[in-house]
């Protein structure tokens, strides 16, 4: 039996994880079917035809998928699930909001999060903030499986021709009514698919302070990151936030500025390529993870760091 | 309105875990046990509604072995009215637990369910979502603010792009942030008092729950280590090693 993979997409366009996801159910089984769900999504949907991985599109649409409510989504894909092996998405908020209640109705135990397939039936989990792997057996007939997309390459975005078929939709929830969704519009990177990434803590002090990384971040075209404590403090708005409970990064270039390193912060970025740290704390246990430390003052050192930025002649974006 | 507020135990969030030798799971012997943090968080939002005069019952529940008790003995002691340990031996996956909380939904017949959104042992943010499916209840995950309006609640959610604010009619679930509030601590005497609060047990058996696993975990081995970096000594070796030692700028 075949994969079906949910396309996250905002009806406009699919989300980048999509493609990882694509990925990772390509590695299951080479059947793959995707699923989309949204309100005026053709376009989306077209898309996820030209993923070459991809050999069949089914597209419901609907006014009460609009805003992606997981009450809604759900009876759709059970009922789509007797055709499947698998259900896979990404382990991302839309993901994780979603998939347990598709599991729960097909009476799976979920597994969350992976990053490797290694057979079809057994998968590659953290666990513990990613201080443990767990290797794990599904036995249930039908597998609901989450993946971390920075785990797994997106897959190509063009050159598949997959058909596009009409699934009925299924009737509205009505106790869950969307209100409204406060986006953080920025011309930078996306946090989870950017090349760099500069983060912040506790030790920024202020939301102000900041500006001083904003710079960087500007200078290297990077995405900015934060620390929970950072988020806590309301220096920085929560989608910025890189750890257990929130985004998982792995870029070429990690720069922690501030941050002491706590277990949970390590979770969401230690398997980035490059990792810098500044603090002033010597003992911090960010420098245990660190490419390059530099013990030093943040508020002496990024000035210094955009002098030193802005005397190369060039900078890789 | 009454609150059901499930919490878990687990290896408290400061322990650096090891992994078993023998690769069947991680060292819990003599280790530190604390609530899972954000269900710290779900029980003191169900105590502040209860103090605003918007509920009128907190009941703490667990699922595990004997000593979970512990979790709840702690929610009575920031203010949970009374509790029910469901006990249960073993590993239980959230599938599992999501049964056995059905369960008690339908004894208890509560208007909110809150529990933290992950437990941070199994990382596997599922139960809350799974509850509420088996329920066809609403669900408002990763709750950083929930405002109670009669029999509905305004929930703000943590999503990836940024916030959420969603309606939903109870009964509900809501699965806590750890944003949402700042946990209490438990004074001395409310400890004491505590003590004396109700904590009924019930065995999973009695509930006619099927909580055999069906995952097989086959093996728990530690991560790759990064090996050890270096220490710069300015920040001018810092991007001279970055431009041509690892190329990534």
């Amino acid at each position: 039996m075949a994969v079906l993979l949910i396309a996250e997409h905002n009806n406009k366009e699919l989300r980048p994880f999509t493609l990882n996801a694509a990925t990772a159910a390509s590695q299951i089984d080479s059947d793959v079917h995707a699923v989309i769900i949204g309100q005026n999504s053709a376009d989306a949907a077209k898309q996820l035809s030209e993923l070459p991985v991809v050999k069949k599109v089914l597209s419901v649409e609907g006014a009460h998928y609009e805003n992606f409510t997981a009450e809604n989504f759900a009876p759709v894909i059970v009922k789509l699930a007797e055709n499947y092996s698998h259900i896979v998405c990404s382990a991302n908020t839309f993901g994780k909001n979603l998939m347990p209640r598709i599991a729960a109705h097909l009476d799976t135990s979920q597994v969350s999060d992976i990053i490797k397939v290694i057979s079809p039936d057994t998968f590659l989990r953290p666990i513990y903030a990613g201080n443990a792997f767990a290797t794990i057996k599904s036995n249930d007939a039908k597998k609901c499986v989450t993946i971390r997309p920075t785990s797994f390459d997106p897959c190509e975005s063009t050159g598949g021709s997959a058909p596009i078929e009409k699934v009925e939709a299924s009737e509205e929830f009505l106790n869950t009514k969307f209100v409204k969704r406060e986006e953080i519009k920025s011309d930078r990177p996306e946090l989870g698919t950017a090349r760099i990434v500069v983060s912040g803590g506790r030790g920024m002090q202020s939301g102000d302070n900041f500006k001083l990384i904003t710079e960087i971040a500007d200078k290297l075209g990077a995405a900015i990151g934060a620390s929970r404590a950072a988020v806590d403090a309301g220096y920085i708005s929560n989608d910025h936030q890189v750890g257990q409970t929130g985004k998982v990064v792995v870029p070429d270039l990690y720069i922690a500025v501030g941050i002491s390193g706590a277990i949970q912060h390590l979770a969401g970025m230690k398997e980035s390529k490059i990792i810098v740290a500044i603090n002033k704390d010597g003992e911090a246990p960010i420098f245990s993870v660190a490419d390059y430390g530099l013990e030093a003052d943040l508020f002496e050192a990024l000035p210094q760091f955009m002098e030193e930025l802005n005397k190369l002649n060039t900078i890789q974006k | 309105m009454k609150i059901l507020v499930a919490v878990k135990r687990v290896i408290d969030y400061n322990v650096q875990i090891r992994v078993k030798e023998d690769g069947t799971g991680v060292v819990t012997d003599n280790v530190k046990m604390s609530t899972n943090p954000p269900d710290d968080n779900a029980i003191e939002e169900a105590v502040k509604i209860k103090e605003a005069g918007k509920a009128t019952e907190v009941v703490a529940v667990t699922v595990g072995e004997e000593k979970a008790q512990e979790t709840v003995r702690k929610a009575l002691a920031v203010g949970a009215d009374r509790g029910i340990h469901v006990k249960v031996d073993g590993i239980l996956e959230p599938l599992a637990v999501s049964k056995i909380l059905q369960k008690v939904v339908d004894k208890e017949k509560p208007d909110l369910v809150f529990m933290g959104k992950q437990a941070i042992d199994d990382d596997c943010n599922q139960t809350g979502q799974m509850l509420s499916a088996l329920l066809n209840w609403p669900q408002a995950t990763f709750a950083s603010k929930i405002d109670v309006k009669d029999n509905k609640l305004e929930v703000t959610r943590e999503i990836d792009e940024g916030l959420e604010t969603i309606e939903i009619n109870v009964p509900a679930i809501v699965t806590c942030d750890l944003r949402l509030n700042e946990p209490r601590y438990a004074s001395l005497p409310n400890i004491m008092k505590a003590k004396k609060k109700p904590i009924e047990e019930i065995a999973a058996s009695d509930l006619g729950v099927d909580v055999s696993p069906r995952l097989e975990q086959l093996k728990v081995e530690e991560p790759p280590k990064r090996k050890a970096g270096i220490k710069v000594a300015n920040v001018a070796e810092l991007v001279q090693k970055l431009k041509n030692e690892a190329k990534v700028i």
